[in-house]
């Protein structure tokens, strides 16, 4: 996304400003690379030290900076093009986008378990001397009475607000004809506010204020650790929708260049696309030439050239020269879109997925209650007068409420997530980590994804390539880039003029030489590829390089390890036959398809899936998209086309394909750890219930049993990913 | 007696300030950038203007 000054100085970035708050012109900009301090320091000094720019602040967080500018004098171009003069490219922001960021639901849960724990620690001060009464104490019922009053005036208030996140998703729930988990909560607090309210009245030794607020501050972590994830996930993938559209510059009556979000292009506009940027829409060529890399879209390793009249799709990398284009379609009209409607249905089979703390809510719910019901029918029947039954029944509900159930998961799911950041693996959702658990087969993308997704240089002569290194440097096509990335340091040609789709042309220590196309340097009767270059100094011996796409270097290991893993493995690929092939014969994988169009690919993950098998797709192009969308568990490296992080689950950055592994290992050692989890709470129950049945419980044991069992859940899950992983 | 009847409302009080002052920092925004404010602590020179805290 770096771009030269000149390119962002004259551009009109209205599209993105927005009124500050008091009036001066801001904008957003998502800085890329800023991680650090340092960083901080040097981006906001250095730009709050423009003369246009009043005041700027960069979120380390999550990535963004806000710049206000002085009022008339909306600079934002100078802005970009100091930012990437410092090292850090950024983009602009959508405003809807930025504003959305906000996280009013994180505020609201963040202050009802403030106001939980407030509650539960000054309701306990009261209780502490109920419980000393308990335990035969000095305490005359009158002291108790007051202390209960106290206890419930500082606990119920609490409940109510603190309890609202659960008894609004609770009441949603309900009013479409299903019970979540937040039903049997809201019903155990308000049973157990409203009894022990009753029993202060008629002055009985047993109420639950304190017990009914601390479940709700246990409860609330749960909660507010799922949300955290949630919302980094989401902030992640808000981040990756800006970046997907990097706004197409739109070329207005005379000449203008103006910065519009891919949305507001029109079919019929005339747009700008520079070597190195990616197409914004579908179109038609009006001027210049140019190769596409279209490695992304298709699959396909080489470039393809484009000149006057060539159709180009979205998505395809603009490699050598400008190109001026006609939109033929809105960007949710381009080939693009036909793509994107695969993926949403492949994410809508995938919604019906039920999560582990569901499929545990759907068996718990039923079974407290039917126990909460049959103590209080129970021991009426046998004599115990209804008011003391209503009390065991109350007490069945509290000690049973399902504060590990409710840590279980979401303890577990944030540990590993974090154990999996820090090695590079952003993870999108929980449930993401449920359904990587589970898998028994893997399909790979080739290109891109088993191998570097880029071209090396075969056979290296070192002499040869000193040669050529200086032409080559002057280049951006990616032929050139591995030539020059192979000569290490080396000078540059001089008076270099590039040829799009040609090749380039310069002097190199006073003698003429080219580098390109065979027809170009000036090779008779050699066929053009698109896998080799040639170089020669005017009239002397040509020089052939030929490339080939790279095998990763773990990608053997990685293989290895799945298969020791008890997975089976598969390619599908959009590219020929020929090189597939020689990919799966390198790596010893015996199924493998080649030529598949996206569809196609979608179909083959879902024939699997019809199998019975549960398949974890790793892919990052386009192509790939609807197929990682559909299958039941998706990773996208880094460098995938951000339709496609979009649709994977899991994103990996660096060189390797081991965080598949890694990322494998955390999800299973987390499933692990919440089934212990569940086994924990179930065993739990199984005591505690048939304990409250028969009166066994009284405020203090409720308390101690509470708080106990959640920390055993929580402890449990800080084991995730821990071992052969790390 | 009467000396619960004073103390225990004014640890409810000392309690409810802190409660407040969690209130305050929430919606002053002081948990938005945890990664930053832990940086913002180690950098030396404070910024040129003292308008540059806003935003």
């Amino acid at each position: 996304m770096a771009m030269t000054s000149h390119v962002l100085e004259h551009q009109d970035f209205s599209a993105f400003m927005r009124d500050g708050e008091d009036g001066r012109p801001s904008i957003d900009l998502l800085v890329k690379g800023a991680r650090c301090a340092a960083c901080l320091s040097k981006i906001e000094r250095e730009i709050t030290a423009m003369p246009s720019v009043s005041s700027a602040r960069l979120n380390l967080t999550t990535g963004k900076l806000s710049v206000a500018f002085e009022r008339g004098r909306d600079d934002a171009g100078a802005v970009l093009e100091r930012l990437d003069g410092l090292g850090y490219p950024a983009t602009p922001f959508d405003p809807a986008k930025a504003l959305a960021a906000h996280d009013a639901e994180g505020r609201r849960l963040s202050m009802a378990l403030g106001v939980a724990a407030f509650g539960a620690g000054n309701a306990m001060m009261f209780s502490v001397p109920i419980w000393a009464g308990l335990f035969g104490q000095e305490l005359g019922p009158a002291t108790r009475t007051l202390m209960q009053w106290m206890s419930a005036a500082i606990a119920a208030p609490c409940a109510i607000y603190a309890g609202m996140p659960f008894f609004t998703s609770a009441w949603r729930s309900l009013r479409k004809g299903r019970a979540n988990m937040d039903v049997p909560i809201s019903i155990g607090v308000i049973l157990t506010l409203l009894i022990s309210f009753v029993e202060t009245v008629l002055g009985g030794a047993d109420t639950y204020f304190d017990a009914a607020v601390s479940l709700l501050f246990l409860l609330l972590i749960g909660r507010w650790l799922d949300h955290r994830l949630r919302a980094n996930a989401r902030s992640a993938a808000s981040d990756l929708l800006a970046m997907q559209a990097p706004a197409a510059v739109v070329v207005g009556e005379g000449g203008v260049e103006h910065r519009t979000p891919l949305d507001d292009v029109r079919a019929g506009d005339l747009l700008l696309v520079r070597p190195g940027e990616r197409i914004p829409v579908d179109g038609v060529i009006e001027g210049g030439v140019s190769e596409l890399d279209n490695a992304l879209l298709t699959g396909e390793t080489a470039p393809v050239r484009a000149g006057l009249n060539d159709i180009c799709r979205a998505g395809a990398l603009n490699l050598t020269g400008t190109l001026r284009l006609r939109a033929t379609a809105r960007s949710e009209d381009s080939a693009v879109a036909a793509i994107a409607r695969l993926v949403e249905a492949g994410a809508q089979s995938r919604s019906l997925y039920v999560r582990l703390a569901d499929k545990a809510a759907a068996l718990y719910v039923p079974v407290v209650h039917s126990a909460a019901a049959i103590t209080f029918l129970g021991g009426w029947a046998l004599g115990l007068g209804p008011r003391e039954a209503l009390l065991r029944a109350v007490a069945v509900l509290i000690i049973t409420c399902p504060c590990a159930l409710g840590l279980a998961v979401p303890a577990v799911q944030i540990t590993a997530s974090a154990r999996l950041f820090r090695r590079g693996v952003l993870v999108k959702s929980g449930a993401a980590l449920e359904r990587l658990a589970e898998v028994d087969h893997v399909v790979f993308d080739k290109t891109g994804v088993l191998t570097e997704g880029r071209p090396r240089l075969l056979d290296p002569i070192p002499a040869a390539i000193a040669m050529a290194a200086p032409l080559a440097r002057a280049s951006a096509h990616p032929l050139a880039r591995a030539l020059s990335a192979q000569a290490g340091v080396s000078s540059l040609a001089e008076d270099v003029t590039e040829t799009p789709g040609q090749g380039v042309e310069g002097w190199i220590a006073g003698r003429r030489a080219r580098l390109g196309r065979a027809g170009f340097v000036g090779v008779p009767g050699a066929a053009p590829s698109e896998t080799e270059l040639w170089f020669g100094f005017d009239d002397d011996t040509k020089i052939r390089f030929a490339f080939a796409d790279a095998i990763r270097p773990d990608a053997a290991e990685t293989i290895a390890a799945l298969r020791q893993r008890g997975l089976t493995v598969e390619i599908l690929s959009g590219d020929l036959a020929a090189p597939v092939a020689k990919v799966a014969a390198a790596l010893g994988i015996e199924t493998w398809r080649a030529g598949l169009t996206p569809a196609e690919k979608s179909e083959a993950i879902a024939a699997r899936g019809r199998d019975g098998r549960r398949v974890l797709m790793v892919g990052d192009g386009l192509n790939d998209a609807p197929a990682l969308a559909n299958a039941h568990a998706a990773m996208a490296p880094g460098s995938a086309l951000d339709a496609s992080q979009n649709a994977a689950d899991l994103v990996f950055s660096g060189e390797g394909l081991g965080a598949v592994v890694a990322a494998l290992d955390v999800a299973r050692s987390a499933r692990r750890r919440a089934l212990e989890n569940f086994a924990f709470a179930a065993l739990y129950n199984l005591i505690a219930a048939p304990a409250a049945m028969f009166g066994f419980i009284n405020p203090f044991v409720a308390a101690l049993a509470m708080s106990g069992s959640s920390l055993a859940v929580t402890l449990n899950a800080l084991r995730t990913g821990r071992g052969k992983t790390s | 007696m009467s000396i619960f009847m004073l103390l225990a409302p004014l640890s409810v009080m000392i309690a409810l300030v802190g409660l407040g002052a969690f209130w305050w920092t929430l919606r002053s925004g002081q948990y938005d950038d945890p990664m930053g404010d832990a940086s913002r602590i180690l950098i030396e020179d404070p910024l040129d203007r003292p308008d540059a805290r806003e935003a």
